[in-house]
């Protein structure tokens, strides 16, 4: 009976390996025809017009000419580093308090002594902006900071200043700007994934520190910090990979000219210039060196995401080899 | 003594709690102070909103909205169903393609399902914006300028969405009930159809709410894509309002255009945003 049972299960496994492997195959095709089609082969394509000088001069079409790599010099001569400058700091200065305000928050909801109450209500209302048309968000701010909008409208009301601020004409008010609607747009995101890497800390460990007498803020530094380390580091290069990205908001808000002197210009709004234009060779060495930088984030990302499983591949070859010793 | 004592840290837990009650609204008064505004000022007229802000709500919703309605300039209405009709086509393709990529990398052992896997999470972190150039002068080539097949069918290759689909089968899709299926005669494609998509039903759900809410806010590709002024979609009409004139608007279409491009979506999430919120942690963090 029990040999008839094996033989079943023998035959069935040589089919599987056989005949269904095939089927994994059948089932990866549309995702990668559609990848190599619409993403891979315009990836290659980058490449290639970065290294032709390939533009309008008014209605004269000049080249494509091979030009090597003086597109790429023509870009660092040309402010790229003013542009990188800008999305870099409107990154730093949203992320900053971004990560403070979301680990107070998480921690908050997560404080089994604080048991706060109505969090669901709060977490529902921080995630909100997140959802929002970032485009329209950005008109939304246009509009309400305006030099006769309501804002200063109800700041001068509150007697805070004698005349409108001029946010739009000032470099630190729409930088400002950007960085406020950022913030807005995505701290409610990163609280709740804090919020689910606090909750997956074993609850026996700060039982233990509580019965040593430690205090919320020892706990809070020595414990959940080090434990959600990992998810920290995976929050920190998304959102810098989403700051390279930055688009929409200054766009919108700016419309497109990141006024005021191009203060508020990012890469993404500089390779949508060169899109307009249909310059391609600068939009094409542009795109690569954006490529480059997100590359080399990702795997960053890449990295943090398969440690464990290396840690744990590693932890269990040295323990095979101890036993063979 | 000892009593005194747990009076003294009661007193310390409510003042703390107090505070973090006190920020929280603050922050909650943040997020959604703008929100109040937009809503207030669609229902006020035009020279009501320049003669200063109130607080209270106007009568003139409706005006607002016939007055933008019968506004050649912006063919809201279509814009709305272009909207519509570009992200749940998104939505449904994004997430059948990413559960069957998915059920290919779980259910199945073949030779390059390491390294098929290793690259989808690979280029997941890749943005859209590094390959739009090469993307928007292939559609060129391919004559699909101005046309929703570039919008739509790309998102057949969602890396961030299969990722989740991976995760949330390997919690729920035990091999045995494909087993089961194929000791009963049914054909992979068919289980896949009949019994995978249905256990994967919740995650399709949220993934699908992401993907359309993604779709209907994106600006940058459809702006590069879309041309005539009957295939734009609603982002693209907010980029074509603050490019007109400022001045010469109606203050109450400009804020009830804004209102129309993110209230829907507002509603919805009000109405879902358990699951929503249950999914975010779900899908992004590494177990």
């Amino acid at each position: 009976m029990n040999s008839v049972h094996n033989q079943a299960t023998a035959v069935r496994k040589k089919i599987g390996s056989i005949s269904y492997a095939k089927w994994g195959y059948i089932f990866l095709i549309p995702f990668f025809l559609v990848y190599v089609v619409f993403s891979f082969v315009p990836l290659i394509s980058i490449f290639y017009n970065s290294f032709f000088e390939n533009y309008m001069s008014g209605l004269k079409q000049v080249g494509p000419n091979f030009v090597g790599l003086e597109n790429y010099a023509n870009l660092f001569e040309n402010d790229l580093g003013k542009y990188f400058y800008n999305t870099l700091l409107i990154w730093v200065l949203g992320f900053i308090p971004q990560i403070t305000i979301s680990l107070l928050l998480a921690s908050w909801f997560t404080n089994l002594r604080l048991r706060l109450r109505v969090t669901g209500l709060f977490k529902t209302i921080i995630y909100l902006p997140n959802l929002i048309m970032a485009s329209a968000f950005a008109l939304l701010f246009f509009v309400l900071f305006s030099d006769a909008g309501p804002m200063n409208d109800v700041l001068m009301h509150l007697g805070i200043i004698d005349q409108p601020y001029r946010f739009l004409s000032e470099v630190a008010g729409t930088r400002g700007l950007v960085i406020a609607m950022n913030f807005l747009l995505w701290f409610g995101n990163t609280t709740i994934l804090l919020m689910a890497a606090i909750m997956g800390i074993d609850n026996s460990l700060i039982e233990a520190a509580e019965i040593d007498g430690a205090k919320s803020f020892q706990m809070f530094r020595l414990i959940t910090m080090p434990l959600i380390k990992p998810i920290l580091i995976y929050v920190m290069i998304t959102s810098m990979i989403g700051g390279l990205q930055l688009f929409d908001v200054p766009q919108i808000l700016t419309n497109g000219s990141g006024n005021p002197d191009r203060t508020s210009t990012t890469l993404i709004m500089l390779l949508n210039n060169h899109l307009y234009s249909k310059n391609y060779g600068l939009g094409g060495a542009l795109s690569v060196i954006l490529l480059i930088v997100s590359a080399v984030l990702s795997l960053l990302v890449y990295d943090s995401m398969t440690r464990e499983q290396r840690l744990e591949k590693r932890e269990k070859k040295r323990m095979k080899e101890g036993a063979g010793q | 003594m000892n009593k005194k004592l747990s009076n003294a840290a009661r007193l310390q837990l409510k003042l703390s709690r107090a505070f973090c009650y006190i920020i929280l609204t603050l922050i909650s008064v943040m997020c959604l102070l703008s929100f109040y505004v937009l809503i207030i000022n669609s229902t006020r007229s035009h020279p009501d909103i320049l003669r200063g802000f109130s607080f209270l709500p106007g009568k003139s919703f409706f005006y607002n909205l016939k007055s933008l309605m019968a506004n050649a300039n912006l063919p809201v209405v279509r814009a709305v169903f272009n909207s519509l009709f570009v992200s749940g086509c998104t939505a449904l393709v994004t997430t059948y393609f990413s559960v069957l990529t998915a059920f290919a990398i779980h259910a199945y052992d073949f030779r390059f399902k390491r390294a098929a896997f290793a690259f989808i999470l690979m280029i997941m972190m890749v943005p859209s914006q590094v390959t739009a150039l090469g993307f928007v002068r292939l559609m060129g080539t391919f004559n699909l300028i101005d046309t929703f097949i570039p919008l739509i069918v790309p998102s057949v290759a969602c890396p961030i969405v299969f990722f989740f689909m991976k995760q949330y089968m390997e919690a729920s899709l035990p091999i045995a009930i494909v087993e089961a299926a194929r000791i009963d005669g049914s054909n992979e494609f068919r289980t896949f159809n009949l019994i995978v998509l249905p256990i994967m039903k919740p995650a399709i759900a949220v993934q699908g709410i992401f993907s359309f809410v993604t779709a209907w806010n994106n600006y940058f590709v459809p702006s590069l894509i879309l041309k005539s002024t009957e295939n734009k979609t609603v982002p693209l009409l907010v980029a074509q309002l603050r490019n007109a004139d400022f001045l010469k608007f109606d203050m109450g279409q400009v804020y009830m255009l804004i209102t129309i491009a993110i209230v829907p979506i507002v509603i919805v999430y009000l109405l879902l945003s358990r699951y929503i919120i249950r999914g975010i942690a779900l899908g992004s963090v590494k177990e």
